[in-house]
């Protein structure tokens, strides 16, 4: 069979400078520390690791390896800092691999950020022959496709405005369309539909599908898991600069979320000394996890757990939660009076709260505790306690990749309709 | 890895390895170079008030100043020859050179952007700021032709020779470029260095001055100075009483040139692959 793209052993090394201050370094101190080892090796020849102590390594990528076949759509996922940046850019040849070798066939493009060199001052026709020029078409080409993406951007009215005036959302819509209309035969994508609104996100996707339909090779990064479902067909899952899963992209994305809800979803204060508490109350541990099965979507619904210890007894207590979108929105408030009848003893409470199926939309969430004296009596109140993703991994019709919905609730609701023809 | 299996693949990235198709690549983006120059070209003058005007009028204020202070002032001999016209044709080249060696400088940090997101020949940014400088020269060109029009003087024969020394100055231009703009995006202090050299180099280039008033024996080590050979030929191709042209010291100014050029585009593409990773 043959191979579009194959990589092998593929290490980056940084070298990570302990100095404070910038990046770049100063000639002066590059002439200092080039006299300073060579008079170290002169006064301790035996010691030749003198560099070694102001510059740690770091390796972006250790000995990564696969092989892509022609016409296949690859999605790479992996934390922030798995090294998935690092090894586009070495394969768009932006920079250069420190062992390893990568082999492709066939011509690159790639897409790592959205209206790259566009000049602010320049009008929208400017800078769609300026872009294409440095994403590598020919003049030709860009005026065979003008009229095409001009169209796809929906901006035939500021062609001749400067850029720089346009509101975000445009300027990402024109960036998006000069690079779609590329014709690579490998075509390497990172994050671009981070931008833009939703309707225009589906857009892209649209003609990113299309453009996999025509048999073009594709690698795709993007956290965002229903795009990388609905788009690729193969997942590879980054985790230290390693591969730590290769497969169907279904199990990859499994895989990769099952692993990072593990460790997120749940704080247990096993040190007494650093857990949350004041004169009334001390939080033991708070969690949340799906209901049906490993990963929080849409329709998994999830069950929150709050363990607690009451150190006063004698009061009517109640525990209230407030579930609040990540930019703050607050959703609702939920709560149970712990002891209405009988007073409070000294002791631990363990509560849980049960958030149904689709109730909540696709998202980032957080929630704050307080806790509650006499039905109205502020105790204690814990801020932003825990925050949760519900994921992009369900969607209601369950078809291709929509988008995620708007709204901040995702409800499942009964339609009825009657038609009577005419 | 076999051979045989090599050919299977376009492209073969390793670290260290010298692509065999640079030169191609280089040539697949030539559009590119002239969309640079031409996206500074537009951009420079947008939002001023007498826009284009100001790559005229630079020159002949700086043309004003030289006379006024070498001619009028210092009395320095000019010949036959008027003294702005003798100061211009040696601005010319001048200002072509310090104007391509300082935009050159800041080129790569100023398109940071651009070399840490897509890959294109970097060789293409400095280059197209030497381009974008050239566009200048021609400006100020048509100065000079105004001027010789004014004063009713005529050119020499040995105008057939000026494109030699345009491409010496173009060479001089791109090589100490590569350089400086190599250097820059590691080691910043060069950003101070460049407006030093610019400025220390119109007192020692013969801008102002023949270099005739230099003494012979030291001629060839004036020649040092790669410009002394461009400025002196375009003196000699322009003006038609200055007919002595110390040819010494311009064929050691090519070989200076050369030097600078061949190991200006070693030294970029040394270390061109590391750009993104220490911009």
């Amino acid at each position: 069979m043959s191979t579009a793209i194959k990589i092998e052993a593929l290490s980056k090394k940084y070298l990570i400078s302990h100095q404070q201050g910038e990046r770049y370094i100063t000639f002066r101190s590059a002439i200092t520390d080039g006299v300073k080892s060579v008079g170290r090796r002169i006064l301790h020849p035996a010691g030749g690791t003198a560099r070694a102590n102001q510059k740690e390594e770091f390796w972006a990528l250790k000995d990564v390896s696969f092989e892509v076949t022609p016409g296949d759509r690859l999605g790479i996922i992996g934390k922030n800092g798995a090294g998935k940046s690092t090894l586009l850019k070495i394969i768009s040849r932006i920079t250069e691999p420190t062992s390893g070798r990568v082999s492709m066939k066939g011509r690159v493009s790639s897409l790592l950020e959205v209206g790259t060199g566009f000049h602010p001052e320049l009008t929208g026709r400017e800078n769609i022959f300026l872009n294409g020029a440095i994403l590598g078409m020919r003049k030709v080409e860009i005026l065979k496709k003008f009229d095409e993406i001009v169209a796809f951007a929906e901006m035939e009215k500021f062609l001749d405005t400067p850029v720089k005036r346009y509101s975000s959302g445009m300027y990402v819509r024109l960036a998006f369309a000069v690079a779609a209309h590329l014709e690579p035969e490998i075509l390497i994508i990172d994050e671009v539909l981070a931008v833009g609104d939703a309707q225009f996100q589906k857009k892209c996707m649209g003609k990113m599908e299309s453009v996999g339909r025509e048999g073009r090779t594709i690698l795709f990064v993007s956290h965002n898991m229903a795009a990388v479902k609905s788009l690729c067909k193969w997942g590879i899952v980054l985790s230290r600069g390693e591969v730590s899963f290769r497969g169907a992209v279904e199990d990859a994305v499994e895989q990769y979320i099952g692993r990072d809800s593990l460790n997120k979803n749940e704080i247990h204060w096993d040190d007494i000394a650093n857990a949350p508490e004041n004169e009334y109350i001390r939080l033991k541990s708070v969690s949340i996890k799906a209901l049906h099965g490993s990963v929080i979507d849409i329709a998994s619904g999830a069950e929150i757990t709050i363990d607690f210890y009451n150190k006063v007894a004698g009061k009517y207590i109640g525990i209230a939660l407030h579930l609040f979108t990540l930019d703050g929105v607050c959703l609702f408030t939920t709560g149970i009076f712990l002891s209405d009848k009988e007073k409070a003893e000294i002791g631990m409470f363990s509560t849980k709260c049960v958030v149904p199926p689709y109730l909540l939309n696709a998202g980032g969430y957080k929630f704050n505790l307080l806790f509650i004296e006499n039905r109205s009596d502020l105790l204690y109140r814990v801020e932003d306690v825990l925050s949760f993703e519900v994921e992009h991994t369900a969607t209601l019709s369950g078809g291709g990749y929509m988008g995620r919905a708007v709204g901040v609730i995702r409800p499942k609701l009964d339609w009825t309709y009657e038609f009577s023809a005419r | 890895m076999n051979p045989a299996m090599n050919n299977d693949f376009d492209l073969i990235l390793e670290a260290g390895r010298t692509e065999k198709n640079y030169w191609r690549d280089l040539w697949r983006y030539r559009e590119l170079f002239f969309f640079l120059a031409w996206r500074d070209i537009l951009v420079r003058y947008k939002q001023t008030v007498i826009g284009i005007a100001w790559s005229v009028l630079r020159p002949l204020l700086t043309m004003i100043v030289f006379t006024i202070v070498f001619g009028k002032i210092a009395k320095l001999p000019s010949g036959n020859t008027p003294y702005p016209i003798l100061v211009f044709s040696a601005l010319l080249p001048w200002q072509f050179f310090a104007n391509a060696f300082t935009e050159a400088s800041t080129s790569l940090i100023g398109s940071a952007n651009m070399i840490s997101k897509i890959y294109f020949p970097r060789l293409i940014v400095p280059t197209s700021s030497v381009i974008v400088s050239f566009v200048d020269f021609l400006f100020s060109g048509a100065i000079l032709i105004a001027l010789m029009a004014w004063y009713g003087y005529a050119p020499s024969v040995h105008i057939v020779a000026l494109p030699l020394f345009i491409i010496l100055a173009f060479g001089a231009a791109m090589g100490a470029g590569l350089w400086i703009a190599a250097l820059n995006v590691k080691y910043r202090d060069f950003r101070y260095v460049v407006p030093f050299i610019v400025q220390f180099g119109l007192f020692i280039s013969p801008v102002g001055f023949s270099s005739n008033v230099v003494p012979d024996r030291w001629r060839l080590i004036y020649a040092l100075n790669p410009l002394v050979g461009v400025i002196d030929g375009f003196r000699w191709a322009l003006l038609s009483d200055n007919a002595t042209l110390y040819w010494p010291s311009v064929a050691f100014s090519m070989v200076i040139v050369a030097l600078l050029l061949y190991t200006g585009i070693l030294y970029f593409r040394a270390t061109e692959k590391t750009f993104a990773d220490v911009i």
